[in-house]
């Protein structure tokens, strides 16, 4: 079943994300989405997370798909302009993949090719105009195609951003542009995340919340100082700090956020990060 | 020299769609050069504004608008001009503009696409930055680019990198611009303009044409126009 139908069905659909490697030895990436098979409705694979050059991700989700996986294609904005992105997006529909992330990406500066020209010349809105225009038939030139692919769009949003309203305001945006489903940065507090999926009930647009295993007070700690968006509240850090089986508390806590914010949204997606062995423990505690 | 060249009027026109009264800013800089902002064509803008049932509040005309000093003391020698207006449309280049709308919390309508900067500089200008883009989207983001603003360049909002109002890269010194535009519109009561999808970016307006890129034969060329007819 695609991630479209299961969401039409209103199933409370799980997706995972695995992380292409740096080189070409490929071999633990489908390890871990092989992990993934019968237990998600989605594998999100990122293209070039951080900012680091890596296995491009186009490739990545027709490996999945060959294997009979749902992949969801990640195309950011940072290195390739209208032109490669629209192009890509047509490559990606011939290859199977339908499933498109959009997202603006990281600056260049995050990762390990700071001195990169950044390009930006399209941002998560555009890009979705751009895909919504291809599968009306049009590139952005309004040129017409020959044969128009057909995608199931996603956006991203943060939830736990302060001040919130610039989110909504881009959120509705990228709803308006043509985005399907809504995947979100990770967050750690569910009553925060009610008043969000309160303040966006009105776009009628599915939400599956964000989880970043924890797999320590070090980590979350540190991602309380550097990510944008994410605040893990300090009875979590304490947990994970007094915990002496650091990997079953992680477990333990991603698996209750995710009971504990079932009933508000549409689904679940977890970011592991490197510990994506870990998936399948996280979704039997949780009880999916 | 900053080349400079009016928007069209319509444009101008839907900017100040809604209001009424309107104080103009002109520029004895490069913007007075290339005759898009110096006091004959704040005067025809003036004229031409009146047309369309606008009531010109008063004008001044500042000796580079890129300099925020020189834009705050010139507009308080025209203080109650300026309060009585809706808003400011400056005939500047990209850089006037901010300049103008960073020293007064009104509503600020750029007249103008910047299309080069080259040849002889005459600005001067602060932290404010123009691409040169050739097609300005200052009036849909309270006065601030979001193409130099924002590192990186995004037209439809803050992505999802801004931490504590600050930017992704360097987080100690650099806000998001973003984050400010949001602000700004907020204050002033504009915040409709972030719902709006920006346009494409057409980056062709980026090249300048090439008998702009030196302006002073541009210049020159200029200056023989205006003399042939005489």
């Amino acid at each position: 079943m695609s991630l479209e139908q299961a969401l039409s069905k209103g199933k409370f659909v799980i997706t995972a994300e695995v992380g292409p490697p740096k080189g070409v030895d490929i071999e633990e990436m489908l390890e871990d989405a092989e992990l993934m098979r019968g237990r998600v409705d989605g594998v999100n694979v990122t293209d070039q997370q951080s900012s680091v050059m890596r296995l491009g991700s186009l490739a990545a989700c027709h490996l999945l798909k060959q294997r009979g996986l749902e992949p969801i294609y990640q195309v950011t904005c940072r290195d390739r302009n209208r032109i490669a992105l629209q192009s890509d997006l047509l490559s990606a529909y011939v290859l199977g993949i339908e499933n498109v992330l959009c997202l603006t990406g990281d600056y260049v500066s995050l990762g390990d090719h700071p001195d990169a020209e950044p390009v930006f010349d399209l941002d998560s809105v555009s890009l979705l105009q751009a895909a919504k225009a291809l599968q009306q038939g049009k590139d952005l030139a309004m040129k017409e195609l020959k044969g128009s692919p057909r995608f199931f769009l996603g956006a991203v949003v943060t939830p736990g951003a302060d001040p919130l309203e610039p989110q909504l305001i881009k959120m509705e945006k990228k709803v308006k542009a043509g985005a399907q489903f809504f995947q979100t940065q990770a967050i750690y507090e569910p009553e925060r995340f009610e008043q969000f999926m309160q303040a966006v009930n009105h776009l009628k647009v599915p939400v599956l919340v964000g989880i970043i295993l924890l797999r320590s007070a070090a980590m979350a700690r540190f991602m309380n100082k550097n990510v944008a968006g994410v605040h893990v509240p300090e009875s979590l850090i304490e947990e994970m700090d007094q915990a002496e089986d650091k990997a079953k508390k992680g477990i333990e806590i991603a698996a209750r956020l995710i009971r504990d914010m079932k009933g508000t949204c549409q689904g679940v997606h977890i970011m592991a990060i490197g510990l994506e062995k870990r998936v399948p423990a996280i979704l039997d505690a949780a009880g999916l | 020299m900053l080349v400079s060249e009016l928007k069209p009027f319509e444009d101008i026109l839907e900017y100040l769609d809604g209001e009424k009264n309107v104080f103009l800013v002109g520029c004895k800089g490069c913007a007075e050069a290339c005759q898009t902002g110096g006091e004959a064509q704040v005067l025809e803008m003036k004229q031409k504004l009146e047309e369309e049932e606008k009531a010109i509040t008063g004008y001044t005309i500042i000796d580079f608008a890129c300099e925020k000093a020189l834009v705050a003391s010139k507009l308080r020698g025209h203080w109650s001009e300026v309060m009585d207006a809706d808003s400011l449309l400056v005939m500047s280049c990209g850089i006037g503009v901010q300049a103008t709308s960073a020293v007064i919390d009104k509503v600020v309508h750029p007249a103008c696409n910047t299309i080069s900067l080259g040849g002889a500089v005459g600005t001067w200008p602060g932290s404010e930055r123009c691409r040169q883009c050739g097609d300005c989207v200052l009036d849909l983001t309270a006065g601030i680019c979001p193409l130099t603003a924002c590192t990186k360049g995004l037209l439809n909002g803050p992505c999802g990198g801004a931490k504590d109002g600050k930017c992704e890269f360097e987080p100690e010194v650099r806000d998001c611009g973003w984050h400010l535009i949001y602000e700004r519109l907020k204050k002033l009561g504009q915040l409709d303009k972030m719902r709006e999808i920006a346009p494409l970016k057409d980056r062709s307006k980026m090249q300048p044409p090439k008998h702009l890129r030196s302006t002073i034969m541009w210049a020159l060329e200029q200056e023989e126009r205006e003399v042939a007819p005489r």
